[in-house]
């Protein structure tokens, strides 16, 4: 190796360690600020905690009511995740394998979704959920979370359903013909064959739909009106408006910490799969 | 009935109830909010009044002499322009050069890298505040450090001037790692035998990432700039959101903050849709132009 190979290789790993530390430091350091006491945050923001201070999560976990806001996190997450799987798979299998009239309207409708971000169009839905709630006469349709969660799962259909069908359509056609010789229906075929089989696919949809309903908030924060309601993410808004009035440091970065945990544990137990998922998807909303 | 017709009969059936429900949840929670985008712009109508008077174009006709919209504009093509362009270079560059390269710990670089983009955009603008923060910041006190503690303190969301490249800064740091894990994949799939070819011909790495790596993935570099430009103009408005809520007076307000703005605070709704309107038809725009001009004539494998 010469000369200028070698400088080469030490300015590589060189700029690639300063990136790698942009992420590692800032993202470390809120863990350590949690378990800080207030005091400490007039100090040198680089100092070790001086003690584990682990009150702060007791803290914002009751009296930031981040426990609440956890629960109905999961709640919405989970009841978001579960909806958009029963309704995106038979949709994303019958649009892969079958030809009908209207697949190609629908196809096109789908893929067009793509192009539309929520953050423009939640405001029509909080109107209409308004609207919705004065033809009933309460509004029942706000601070809902099946309603929030129903929302998630819809905006999230074009993205699952592209992904989904373009893995359906790699499965070879012997399966659904051998089941249908079987004497199994078509309903039958799609959930004791066909569905199976696309597991791979089925949890890199379930992964990125659990990132994005789980860390989303501009939705949240518009549906989401009374404080009983709030998922984690808009409870962390309030957190952080807080901290700068009433100088409740500790508390913010131990919200910080419940917000992301929950993400960075799953990313290290998966983060293969949603690495390699991406190259499955190709695209993301 | 015969045997035939009862299949078909079965075969609707199915087909049926397979699409309906993702067609209705389509229906009513994207498509018709985003047909109501472009009625209500029509409209003057604010907070819950019932009332709605129709205004035609006159919502836009007060946009195009509305300065902050303008500004807000103006916002969002800066953040567009810079963090594409950097970010698309970093994200590029080091996907090259961990698919390139024997080096180590490739494995731990790409799952680091990768982070931010798990991260919520409340997080990210948790984070931003405490290291842009200009005493108790984490930026200002290290850069003290080398300056020996006697360097101006940086108002890094405070300054009108340098705010904009602070939310640049957040977006970029966000996005690298997303893009660097998909640009290692496609180029993960270029032949090693090209490289093999153009190292006998004396061409050197720059060389080749340019003739060779940049020529062959460029469909998924115009995929992937086309969703990022979409994207970028989202996340600007969840950090912006969250981090300055668009000040210090207006430096950093973007196309949907203003949007946001013009319909909750204001409660004008049919103004704040206008606006929508014209971010929709400038994405769209844009992604054509983008369209064109990266187009090339493909270079298949």
């Amino acid at each position: 190796m010469n000369r200028g190979d070698k400088l080469y290789r030490i300015f590589i790993y060189v700029v690639l360690i300063l990136f790698a530390l942009s992420i590692i430091v800032p993202v470390g350091w809120v863990f350590l600020a949690s378990l800080k006491e207030n005091a400490e945050f007039y100090q040198n923001p680089w100092s070790l905690p001086a003690g584990l201070y682990f009150e702060n999560f007791a803290r914002a976990w009751q009296e930031a009511h981040m426990g609440e806001y956890f629960l109905n996190s999961v709640i919405v997450t989970a009841v978001a995740l579960g909806i958009l799987l029963v309704v995106a798979l038979p949709a994303a299998y019958v649009l892969a394998r079958y030809k009908f009239g209207g697949r190609r309207l629908l196809r096109t409708l789908f893929m067009g979704g793509l192009f539309i971000n929520v953050s423009y169009i939640v405001v029509p839905i909080f109107l209409m959920l308004v609207d919705a709630g004065n033809l009933v006469g309460t509004p029942i349709f706000l601070n809902n979370r099946f309603v929030l969660a129903l929302v998630y799962a819809s905006t999230a259909l074009p993205f699952t359903i592209y992904l989904l069908s373009g893995y359906f359509q790699t499965l070879p056609k012997e399966y659904e013909e051998a089941a249908y010789v079987d004497g199994s229906g078509y309903m039958q075929t799609m959930i004791r064959v066909m569905i199976p089989m696309a597991r791979p696919s089925v949890i890199t949809v379930i992964l990125f739909n659990f990132l994005s309903f789980w860390n989303e908030y501009i939705i949240a924060i518009t549906l989401m009106t009374q404080d009983w309601a709030k998922t984690l993410p808009v409870g962390l808004m309030n957190l952080m408006k807080a901290q700068n009035a009433a100088a409740q440091y500790g508390q913010m970065y131990a919200g910080l910490v419940i917000v992301m945990l929950p993400t960075l544990i799953l990313y290290i137990l998966v983060q293969k799969k949603l690495t390699q998922g991406m190259n499955v998807g190709g695209l993301k909303d | 009935m015969t045997e035939f017709m009862r299949k078909h009969k079965g075969r609707r059936a199915f087909l049926s109830v397979c699409t309906i429900p993702a067609l209705i949840l389509f229906s009513v929670f994207m498509l018709y909010p985003t047909l109501n985008i472009f009625i209500i712009s029509m409209y003057k109508w604010g907070g819950y009044s019932q009332h709605r008077e129709f205004v035609g174009l006159d919502n836009f006709v007060k946009l195009f002499s509305d300065a902050k919209f303008w500004q807000s504009f103006q916002n969002t093509v800066l953040l567009i322009v810079i963090v594409t362009i950097v970010t698309m270079a970093m994200a590029l560059l080091t996907a090259a050069v961990l698919t390139r390269e024997k080096l180590r710990f490739k494995g731990f670089f790409r799952v680091v890298f990768y982070i931010p983009n798990i991260l919520s955009a409340v997080v990210i603008a948790a984070i931003f505040s405490a290291v842009y923060d200009p005493s108790r910041g984490l930026l200002n006190t290290l850069l003290s450090f080398f300056t020996g503690g006697s360097a101006g303190q940086v108002l890094w969301l405070g300054d009108q001037k340098v705010v904009i490249y602070s939310i640049a800064i957040a977006m970029i740091w966000q996005a690298v790692g997303y893009y660097m894990v998909m640009y290692t994949a496609s180029m993960s799939s270029v032949p090693e035998s090209m490289y093999e070819a153009a190292s006998l011909e004396g061409a050197g790495r720059v060389r080749q990432f340019f003739s060779i790596t940049i020529p062959l993935i460029w469909t998924n570099i115009r995929t992937t700039l086309t969703f990022f430009i979409i994207s970028s103009i989202n996340i600007s408005f969840l950090l912006v959101r969250a981090m300055t809520s668009g000040g210090p007076d207006g430096s950093t307000e973007v196309f949907l903050s203003y949007m946001y703005k013009q319909a909750y605070t204001n409660s004008s709704y049919g103004y704040g849709m206008a606006i929508g309107v014209l971010v929709f038809l400038f994405s769209f725009a844009l992604s054509g132009i983008i369209n064109l001009v990266t187009r090339r004539d493909s270079v298949d494998l």
